[in-house]
């Protein structure tokens, strides 16, 4: 088992990390977009939807147990290339410009994940870990985002998040070898576009909530 | 047409690798905008030893672009500010009367300063060492083009052998990270059969060494490919990562 030690702590390895469990997030963005989507129709639609996906049972408890475990490995190996990055270049330079190649995703990355990292928590404790008796989800979402520090605090996380997904997923694809001429340029256009789309996607449901009480 | 530039200019001068340096300023007068970057650097060198002070020490050989010995970090940009271009190579035309240049060594982990600009990067050549070697028949001659290499390919491993080995992607790099470098050396040989033999154990020694020798993780940042003087691709960055899961999943090297 060595050589498999060495393989995942190399750098090549910790990239690799990062851009599989960085995919499954992209993916999971995804589905939960799809599933929030509903909200933009009522009520009765977002409950069910919630219903359907409980049934789901023990596909659900682990897909959440799989989130989780590849949510920590992002989190740590995130934190491990952070640190040696910085040990990296003891000493900085006075002066140091960008030649272009760095984007606003690219160079924030370990911010806006860390960003991410405490909005998951608050997330989770605020529409996941909540007392659900004798409510509904709907309920639930509407009474937190009749707050306005909850709708500022919500559309800023789902502003970070575009622009983290922004560099994270072309950025995988690099990282998994898949860079060729041919299919590049879509895979970068991809990125963006898919960033957009989670970002304004969730960013508006606060919005669309507010303005239907 | 021949102008000349009064520049101030503030040098990164270190007495050698343990002792601390700062930034000194000079004023550079007179230079013309013929000069290439390290004439002027020459001309502030006489006038410094005719003050019977040290001259500024920095790396330099061909003067022509093609040696990988020169750079510095020029304004915050390894090899200045012109794309494409290594230091020697930069000339004064691409500055402004009055300005002040910034003018800073080669800075990671992995390099240590030996005096002012003077940078030891034989981290460089030791990640060559661990497997950037094809493996050759002794005897007479092989013909030409006895193995036939597509013109695309050959012109793929060309574009990678460009590497002049200078280290301006490692300086250029947030992390200090020698990923293009290593791409380049590794890909140069991937592409051909002459190198296929030693493809897994080259991709995984290449690497190993490379981290650790102490230099930093690539991001993505793509600072790299934009400064390179040979204007080298992380295309290749994408190739080593694809030898490097073959060479560790497929192959018997452990």
């Amino acid at each position: 088992m060595g050589w498999f030690i060495k393989t995942f702590t190399s750098s090549i390895g910790k990239k690799w990390l990062m851009a599989i469990t960085g995919l499954s997030f992209c993916g999971f963005l995804t589905s939960h977009l799809l599933g929030n989507l509903t909200l933009y129709s009522g009520k009765d639609a977002f409950n069910s939807y919630a219903e359907h996906l409980h049934s789901l049972g023990v596909l659900i408890s682990v897909s959440e147990k799989g989130l989780l475990f590849f949510g920590i490995i992002h989190v740590l190996t995130g934190l491990v290339l952070f640190i040696q990055n910085i040990k990296s270049r003891p000493v900085r330079y006075s002066v140091k410009k960008s030649a272009g190649g760095r984007t606003i995703g690219s160079f924030t990355m370990p911010y806006t994940g860390l960003v991410l990292i405490a909005f998951i928590v608050l997330h989770l404790i605020n529409f996941h870990f909540v007392d659900k008796t004798g409510t509904t989800i709907y309920q639930i979402v509407q009474e937190a985002f009749s707050k306005p520090v909850y709708i500022i605090g919500y559309i800023f996380a789902m502003i970070v998040v575009a622009v983290h997904v922004s560099h994270g997923f072309w950025s995988a694809f690099q990282t998994l070898g898949v860079n060729h001429p041919k299919y590049m340029p879509f895979i970068r256009k991809a990125g963006i576009a898919f960033s957009l789309i989670v970002g304004l996607g969730f960013g508006f449901i606060p919005v669309f909530i507010s303005l239907t009480i | 047409m021949t102008k000349t530039l009064n520049l101030t200019l503030r040098v990164w001068r270190q007495k050698g690798p343990d002792s601390a340096g700062k930034l000194e300023t000079y004023d550079a007068k007179n230079i013309s905008t013929d000069m290439s970057f390290l004439e002027m650097i020459d001309v502030i060198n006489e006038q410094l030893t005719l003050e019977g002070k040290e001259p500024i020490a920095f790396d330099h050989d061909c003067r022509e672009g093609i040696c990988g010995m020169c750079g510095a970090v020029v304004n915050g940009r390894p090899h200045g500010p012109e794309k494409g271009t290594t230091l020697c190579q930069l000339h004064m035309r691409h500055f402004s009367d009055g300005d002040t240049i910034f003018i800073e060594p080669w800075r990671s982990r992995a390099f240590k300063i030996i005096k002012d600009l003077a940078v030891d990067r034989s981290a460089l050549d030791i990640i060559i060492q661990a497997g950037g070697y094809v493996s050759v028949n002794t005897g007479g001659a092989p013909d030409a083009n006895a193995i036939p290499i597509s013109q695309e390919t050959a012109e793929k491993a060309m574009d990678a052998a460009a590497c002049i080995g200078c280290g301006a992607c490692v300086a250029a790099c947030p992390n200090a990270s020698a990923m293009l470098f290593t791409s380049a050396k590794i890909s140069q040989l991937a592409l051909l059969p002459q190198g296929k033999p030693e493809a897994a154990k080259r991709a995984i020694e290449m690497v190993r060494t490379m981290d650790k020798l102490g230099f930093g993780n690539c991001t993505n940042e793509r600072e790299c490919e934009a400064e390179c003087p040979k204007e080298i691709s992380i295309v290749n960055i994408a190739r080593m990562n694809r030898e490097f899961f073959k060479a560790s999943f497929f192959s018997d090297v452990k």
